[in-house]
């Protein structure tokens, strides 16, 4: 619980611990489609989930990633105990309300949002070939969240019942409120509505191991108008050391028109239409990612060699005094930019939450900022050095359709659908 | 107490929302100045708002506006675009330019203990702005690619060929990047003259919310843009609203319009035609006839198209607000195979919350609570505080209007919302847009009765 009676709202933020990484193969995109599920209606509010709380001024979603899936409600603070039912109900009693129609019409509206965000749009599936290429095909990492076509056709009404018995109730949530009410009485009415809920037992880890001993090199072929190559590495999971130097390193290469890809890929010699980066820090590890779009009429080889040159040098000299300062100037900057909303996708309550079921420690705040002011020059170097190595990545180029030869020599030709 | 699950828990009053006090200023130059405190956070917004956007490009010029505000932060005085970029990234500053079609409104974020330093660079980039030629060369090259990516985007693609089937020559007619044509044309020139035009000390208002009290933030406005002189013979400008006066088509070109595109999985649509201006006092009827017809999730729209369908991820309905006549429109990507059911299934629910089938008094008192309820929520950051302000003045609204907009919600009949929607849709004039697989969707296109599609090829 965190109090800030600035706006006369209240988060309802709920976690469970489970993601596509809790999917076996041949079952992908199940988590997020009984995320769906969470919305059609408990046994004793059984209709839609969205009227009563749009009725109340309440603003809603959900969403579900590898690691886990949330929930949440920001309500004017007089509709507070109505969000908090409508939570504990769908946690408590989900079961007697699904019926095969409303399975079969959310199988079809997740089939569209796959349609929408990754099969029609360009480059959409190039996540898909990567993490299919970082992950052995066992790894909970290598299907993407909203799993395969052929997969969600294939779910049944039976499998829900067992995964929501496993994963959602009590021992495998948390429960986070952040807003305009007395700490007390959050704690007395989230014991209200979710203490009778029994407990359920905390579902087994998922562990997996990752790693490449070689640089992959495979193509992909899409309609668009542009090749551009993403390259990919293993890194630390997310807050365990070199996690936030990778972050800092992200900005330093390709992030805004300082970075040194930006400025020289694209600023400089306008061989490129952008560049950037980022550490996908995820609980059992992570991975750095770095996407380059040509310009027209350049090829990808000339921006990969760039890219190889700039890296190397990263990783022989680390960074210069000024970029550390920038760095952390941006990285504090963004941690108190966080602080301005109680709710929503990375509103207050949702760092509560992340912190408690990735670290253990709600308040973990202070120290996560800690981690980057602590982090200097040599930590970067070192980072690099030992995570953005030339011969342990996934290379991948994407490239309109019928023109393969333009991807970096060597490529393997792959399919995603 | 154990809970009773019998009935949903009764929601409690809603709780008063009070606008933070707007202080008004004008500096000796002209220049507006507003000052909100805003103290939930040690941030400080600045938005510098100045009336003319998209609109305001001269015909043949379409993008310069936006190009313009683009080589803002590409260099002032002794800085080149890189020094920009670290010196905003030193104070961890948020930096944004939006051309909108009345307004460009320039955005800088930055934690409180910067603000003289966020708006120093603020007032340097706005007023003082090098455009260098190599600069603007390459600004221009990377619309032009960015042109060609549109390409790969159906919903950037059906939104500048509905703009163009609506508005036809109409300045409002283009997107705000232009064209490749236009752009093509361009000259380092165009963009200098428009900088002169646009930012005038008596054009542009400052909007500063945040962690400071009222005077600190009238002295950081003052610091920053005390000094700016109005341009040489431009003392006493005229405020024009320009494309807002141009009477605008009275239908839309085409009644159905198919942009091919091979093999996709899913049809875009946009459904709609001109409807009213963001001045009309039906506004709040039409705010609550559009949350009950296709505005949010429990909308008829959503419900049908999604909900009970399964056709599509998610299908809205909007008014796209502008000073002159803005399009409503229903937008939606939708399972391929059912292109033709999903659009006549849309063109059913547009038309019967006409008369035919009227809001009920549930769906109304849905749609007010929605907008009023949460309404608060809409005030969180300073920012958002800040881009609010701003909105008063590009539509000539009192200061009281957010505190006044929740009994405005509130007093809409259903008679104001049948009427309001009677008077501003209509199904005769409704142009159907599909950017989608053509030999997949034609064949079923002809049960809708909007006569023989036109096909239209990527222009640019």
């Amino acid at each position: 619980m965190h109090e800030d009676h600035h706006v006369p709202i209240v988060a309802v933020n709920l976690w469970y611990h489970v993601g596509s990484k809790n999917e076996q193969p041949g079952m992908t995109g199940f988590a997020h489609l009984f995320e769906h599920l969470m919305f059609e209606g408990s046994e004793h509010h059984n209709s839609g989930y969205f009227p009563p709380l749009q009725q109340a001024g309440a603003q809603l979603n959900g969403s579900t990633n590898t690691d886990r899936t949330n929930y949440w409600e920001v309500v004017p603070t007089s509709a507070i105990d109505l969000a908090l039912w409508m939570e504990s109900d769908r946690m408590g009693y989900l079961l007697p309300a699904l019926t095969e129609e409303r399975f079969e019409t959310q199988r079809a509206v997740v089939l569209n949002e796959r349609r929408q965000n990754y099969e029609n749009r360009p480059y959409g599936m190039a996540l898909a070939a990567l993490t299919a290429a970082l992950f052995a095909p066992d790894h909970p990492y290598h299907w993407m969240t909203i799993g395969s076509a052929e997969d969600i056709r294939a779910m049944a009404l039976d499998d829900v019942q067992a995964f929501f018995r496993t994963y959602y109730h009590p021992a495998n949530a948390s429960l986070a409120l952040a807003g305009n009410l007395e700490t007390d009485e959050a704690i007395s009415l989230a014991e209200r509505y979710f203490g009778d809920i029994p407990t359920g037992t905390r579902p087994a880890s998922v562990v997996a191991e990752a790693s490449l001993d070689r640089e992959v090199r495979i193509v992909l072929e899409d309609r668009v108008e542009l090749p551009r190559l993403y390259m990919a590495w293993h890194s630390p999971a997310m807050f365990a050391p070199g996690d936030a130097e990778l972050d800092l390193l992200s900005d330093l290469l390709a992030n805004g028109k300082t970075s040194r890809l930006y400025r020289s890929l694209v600023y400089e010699r306008r061989v490129a239409l952008d560049v950037s980066a980022f550490q996908a820090s995820r609980e059992m590890s992570s991975f750095f990612l770095l996407v380059v779009t040509a310009a027209p009429g350049e090829g990808l080889d000339g921006l990969a060699a760039t890219i190889d040159d700039e890296l190397g040098r990263m990783s022989a000299d680390g960074p210069t005094d000024e970029e550390m300062a920038r760095a952390k100037a941006q990285a504090e900057a963004c941690f108190v930019y966080r602080l301005q909303t109680v709710g929503g996708f990375g509103g207050k309550s949702d760092q509560l939450n992340a912190y408690n079921i990735l670290k253990g420690d709600p308040g973990f705040f202070s120290r996560d900022l800690a981690r980057y002011q602590d982090a200097t020059g040599p930590s970067l170097q070192a980072a690099a050095r030992t995570w953005l190595r030339l011969d342990r990545r996934i290379v991948l180029s994407v490239v309109p359709r019928g023109q393969v030869a333009s991807a970096l020599a060597r490529s393997a030709l792959v399919l995603v659908s | 107490m154990p809970v009773d699950r019998t009935a949903l828990p009764e929601v409690g009053r809603d709780p008063s929302f009070f606008f933070p006090r707007i202080e008004r200023h004008r500096l000796a130059n002209g220049m507006a100045v507003r000052t909100v405190e805003h103290r939930s956070a040690p941030v400080v917004s600045f938005v510098l708002q100045v009336k003319g956007g998209s609109g305001a490009d001269e015909s043949g010029r379409e993008g310069v506006t936006a190009l313009t505000g683009d080589m803002l932060d590409e260099g002032t005085g002794e800085l080149s675009a890189i020094d920009v970029s670290e010196l905003l990234a030193r104070i961890g500053a948020e930096f944004d330019i939006e051309v909108g079609p009345d307004a460009t409104t320039i955005t800088l974020t930055t934690l409180a203990r910067f603000a003289d330093r966020g708006a120093g660079a603020l007032a340097d980039l706005t007023m003082r702005p090098s455009l260098h030629q190599n600069d603007f060369a390459r600004v221009r090259q990377m619309r032009l690619d960015r042109l060609r990516q549109i390409r790969d985007l159906p919903a950037a693609l059906a939104e500048r060929a509905f703009l163009k089937v609506l508005y036809g020559a109409h300045p409002y007619g283009h997107l705000s990047i232009g064209t490749i044509r236009s752009l093509d044309a361009m000259v380092v020139g165009d963009v200098e003259r428009c900088h002169e035009a646009l930012f005038q000390p008596a054009l542009a208002t400052l909007v500063v919310v945040g962690d400071l009290p009222h005077a600190g933030l009238l002295a950081t406005a003052e610091r920053a843009f005390g000094g700016w002189e109005a341009g040489a013979g431009e003392t006493g400008i005229e405020e024009t609203t320009g494309a807002a006066d141009v009477p605008v088509p009275l239908a839309p070109s085409a009644r159905l319009v198919v942009i091919p595109r091979e093999h996709a999985t899913q049809s875009h649509l946009r459904i709609g035609h001109l409807a009213a201006r963001r001045g009309t006092p039906d506004y709040p009827a039409l705010l609550v006839m559009n949350a009950a017809l296709g505005g949010q999730f429990v909308s008829r729209i959503n419900l049908k198209l999604r909900e009970e369908k399964g056709y599509s991820y998610g299908a809205r309905t909007g008014f796209d607000w502008r000073l002159g006549p803005g399009p409503f429109s229903l937008e939606a990507s939708v399972d391929t195979n059912a292109t033709a059911d999903a659009i006549a299934d849309s063109l059913a629910e547009l038309s019967a919350i006409r008369g035919p089938r009227p809001a009920s008094e549930p769906e109304l008192a849905l749609a007010k609570a929605t907008l009023t309820r949460g309404y608060p929520r809409n005030f969180e950051k300073a920012q958002q505080v800040a881009r609010s302000v701003c909105q008063l003045i590009l539509y000539d609204l009192p200061d009281s209007y957010f505190e006044s907009f929740v009994p405005l919600v509130s007093g809409v009949s259903s008679e104001d919302v049948t009427r309001a929607a009677a008077r501003h849709l209509d199904p005769t004039k409704f142009a159907t847009l599909i950017v989608g697989d053509q030999h997949t969707i034609e064949g079923s296109l002809g049960e809708l009765g909007l006569g023989e599609p036109i096909v239209l090829a990527q222009e640019d």
